[in-house]
């Protein structure tokens, strides 16, 4: 299967990225990894008529750390954050989330940046980062702002980011204590999520989080609330489901969906120490 | 657009459409048909290459991409005197293939692995290999000839 036609245009500085978008407006698209990309351009259920290439900001790539938070660089691929030592010690549900995507190929070229802005509900990666309250850096012709990863998911493959804008960091608190638990069920390897789960457990706060249980990426305010009042994992776990809206697909019905919720934010609890 | 690839040590220049996949380039531009499409969806691993020395699914990467960077195909593992890689050595001994097909895209994957990791263990091997298919072997050789290559 071969993409519609496209005008390429390589760009190796986050100026020339934003100039490039500027320049074509809507009908640029970024290209970073392209493992989310480019099989809907082959399936033709993307095309663009300007795909810029930013696989060469290597300005993007790093994992660092800055008083309570780690920074890492968009264009950082998907096997060096899971092998970071930094994200282990610091974020390890991330570390272990990111592990979870696709297999070890996809993993050398899938980028951290480009796995959020595609804005999937069924992708891992966001889950973790809402369970580790991240915040989304990204770069537009007025400047640079921060978004609350809350307010970053704003429907199905759909985020806040702006056509002009390019997502270069994500700051990541550091939680070297907390306890956590990624919990990814589905039939056969490498698939995605039919349902997921990040469980993250810290002295005073919590977050949880579903994979594949709504049109964004999802954060579980009830379940975090009801273990801040003290729920044990069995209580909080049986309202996983309450406030999500999935969908019915060839893998599972709502309700099995709904129950998988539970089952997984049960065990992701208990894993975690709860 | 001219692309210019070093496939397995040798230049590839070539004028393709932007949307060229690199399986095409190494397939129909260059002439090495070793690498196998098998899904053409990023599922199956049979388009399995080295970029830069790492494992990627050359189906789901454009030439464009990687214009001007380092490309290992099956083609390039051998040595030039005809002598086999100790994957390819070991993939023979353990009958690690029947059909065939996905063989050049699982030696590429089974070389990326142990490159990356010391003292692989089965079952490191068995996720390892989790974007690589197989329908002929039950997969039990190829992890016995993965586990045989890495402690050569």
């Amino acid at each position: 299967m071969i993409p519609a036609n496209f005008e390429y245009v390589r760009v190796d500085s986050v100026e020339g990225a934003l100039e490039a978008l500027k320049e074509h407006g809507d009908e640029a698209k970024l290209i970073a990894g392209g493992h989310s990309l480019l099989p809907l351009m082959k399936f033709r259920l993307a095309a663009p008529a300007f795909l810029v290439d930013i696989n060469r900001l290597e300005e993007l790539k790093y994992v660092e750390e800055e008083n309570g938070h780690l920074r890492i660089g968009a264009l950082t691929r998907h096997c060096d954050v899971e092998n970071s030592e930094l994200i282990k010690t610091n974020a390890g549900l991330l570390a272990d989330a990111t592990h979870h995507v696709g297999d070890p190929q996809v993993r050398h070229r899938g980028t951290i940046g480009g796995a959020i802005a595609h804005g999937d509900p069924a992708s891992d990666i966001p889950s973790a980062l809402i369970a580790l309250r991240a915040i989304i850096i990204v770069s537009g012709p007025s400047g640079v702002r921060e978004i609350p990863i809350d307010d970053f998911f704003t429907g199905f493959l759909e985020t806040d980011l702006n056509e002009d804008e390019l997502l270069t960091e994500i700051k990541v608190p550091k939680a070297p204590d907390a306890k956590w638990s990624f919990q990814k069920f589905n039939r056969r390897a490498q698939d995605w999520a039919i349902v997921g789960a990040s469980i993250l457990l810290d002295e005073n706060n919590s977050g949880v989080s579903l994979i594949n249980m709504h049109s964004t990426p999802f954060r579980s305010t009830v379940v975090e609330q009801a273990i801040a009042s003290g729920a044990t994992a069995e209580e909080a776990s049986e309202m996983a489901a309450e406030g999500t809206e999935p969908t019915a697909d060839i893998n599972a019905s709502i309700d099995y969906r709904k129950h998988l919720a539970r089952i997984l934010v049960k065990r992701g609890l208990e894993e975690a120490g709860r | 657009m001219e692309v210019s690839l070093n496939i397995n040590g040798v230049t590839h220049t070539h004028d393709v459409e932007p949307r060229t996949l690199l399986v095409q380039f190494i397939r129909e531009s260059a002439g090495l048909t070793g690498t196998n499409i098998g899904c053409d969806t990023s599922s199956c691993g049979a388009c399995t290459v080295h970029l830069n020395g790492e494992s990627i699914k050359s189906c789901t990467v454009l030439a464009a991409q990687v214009d001007e960077m380092e490309i290992t195909t099956i083609e390039g593992l051998a040595e030039s005197n005809g002598d086999l890689h100790p994957m390819q050595q070991a993939f023979h001994e353990c009958h690690a293939l029947q059909c065939g097909y996905c063989t050049p895209g699982m030696v590429m994957a089974c070389v990326s692995l142990v490159n990356e990791n010391e003292d692989l263990t089965e079952s490191q091997v068995r996720e390892g290999l989790e974007g690589n298919l197989c329908r002929c072997t039950g997969y039990h050789n190829i992890v016995k000839a993965a586990l045989q290559a890495s402690e050569s």
